[in-house]
């Protein structure tokens, strides 16, 4: 079977695995996200969901929008549920009652990545199944209505960090999951946007070649969250790649490569100024945590290069 | 009381079957096609998060309205031709 090449002429041949009349907000971008990675897939794919707006609003009885062997999980274990599934493709693989080629992706938000599916995942990582997992991160608990996750980022406005007179929005930085995953020394470790398609598409193909665990992380814009117009979903992705707020990189069997380096940084705020959920940090009395906030994205930024460098360096050491 | 076996499945076995659910009611505002200006890029079709561009051997056609929500991405992203837009957002019922 020959791939398809990533070309949105060739690409729009194939038959869209999720299909329209699903009830996730008008300009949601897990929906782009997901379509975009069954796109990608040039196998069947079976899938564990965790709980979540995606799983929610794809499937309210009777309807689905799935177009695959789709399961819903609760929260926390959407990744031990595509580990069992994939442990019974194995066995039933070695006992030859299935020949064909299949693989397996975990979906979850950050909800259920970053906090309450975090030991699951991080078990499934370790006990090296040959499954993705792949989070669509939009920054809050979207679902129950916008409550803070260790994925939302500094100073954000949500119901649970809500910004007025005793705290200016969320008081933490975000966790650096994508890093989390990489300690964990899988094969295929990525970050992406669905505004980047050809990257993402790229890294999912990717992530499904290897033989054993991956990992993607996808940002995921949220208008109702993120408090933006609905039309917002791949501008916003676009300003937090431009902004290293979101960089492009991927680590292959532990080689970092970043796949992306704006020529001219944007300054965290281009990302910030668009949404109504950081609205307050532009009074002048927040104006630190705008500095922090740039700190941050400039640390981790920084750190990405250098670590590129340190082995690119090494490589051309053994090369001469 | 019924056993287990009697009971009807209670998973949804029909794959894809929210395509026959309408979310076109949802709109505010409507996309429209201006095929003149159209490249084809098909930018619309990648990005549209509800399936609702129609495309056949590689070319866009119409909206499904069926689906759309009225969003705006594609307008948004839509490069047009000699920066005249292929997609433009119509306000519902005027």
């Amino acid at each position: 079977m020959s791939t398809t090449p990533l070309r949105l002429k060739e690409l729009s041949k194939k038959e869209d695995l999720l299909t329209g009349g699903h009830r996730l907000c008008s300009g949601c971008g897990a929906p782009i996200a997901i379509r975009q990675i069954l796109l990608a897939a040039e196998m069947p794919i079976v899938a564990a969901n965790a709980t979540g707006c995606l799983e929610v609003s794809t499937t309210i009885y009777p309807y689905s929008a799935w177009k695959i062997p789709w399961i819903h999980t609760a929260f926390e274990n959407a990744a031990a549920t595509i580990s069992g599934v994939e442990a019974m493709y194995k066995a039933l693989k070695k006992k030859g009652k299935i020949t064909e080629r299949i693989k397996f992706i975990a979906f979850g938000g950050d909800g259920g990545t970053y906090d309450i599916g975090f030991q699951s995942l991080s078990g499934a990582m370790e006990r090296g199944h040959d499954i993705v997992y792949i989070c669509y991160d939009n920054g809050a608990y979207m679902n129950t209505g916008i409550q803070r996750s260790s994925a939302t980022p500094l100073g954000a406005n949500t119901t649970t960090s809500p910004a007025g007179s005793v705290i200016p929005g969320k008081m933490q930085p975000r966790k650096n999951l994508t890093k989390i995953m990489v300690a964990h020394g899988i094969p295929y470790v990525a970050q992406t946007t669905p505004a980047h398609w050809r990257d993402l598409m790229t890294k999912v193909r990717k992530a499904l070649e290897v033989d054993g665990p991956a990992f993607i992380n996808i940002l995921a814009s949220c208008n109702r969250g993120w408090r933006t117009p609905t039309d917002r979903a791949i501008q916003d992705s676009k300003l937090a790649v431009d902004t290293c707020f979101w960089p492009l990189y991927e680590y292959e069997n532990g080689r970092l490569t970043i796949n992306y380096k704006p020529k001219e940084k944007k300054p965290v705020v281009e990302f910030l100024k668009t949404q109504g959920r950081f609205k307050h940090l532009f009074s002048p009395e927040n104006e630190h945590i705008l500095e922090r906030a740039q700190e941050i994205v400039d640390r981790e930024w920084e750190a990405l290069l250098r670590e590129e460098a340190m082995w690119k360096a090494e490589e051309e050491k053994k090369e001469q | 009381m019924k056993g287990w076996k009697e009971l009807e499945i209670g998973a949804i076995t029909e794959a894809g079957s929210a395509d026959s659910y309408n979310t076109g009611s949802w709109r505010a505002f409507r996309p429209r096609w201006i095929e003149e200006n159209c490249i084809q890029c098909l930018f619309c079709w990648i990005y549209c998060p509800d399936s609702a561009i129609t495309v056949n051997d590689g070319k866009r056609g119409e909206f499904d309205y069926n689906h759309c929500k009225g969003c705006g991405i594609c307008a948004m992203e839509c490069p047009g031709k000699k920066g005249k837009k292929a997609i433009v957002m119509e306000e519902e019922g005027k």
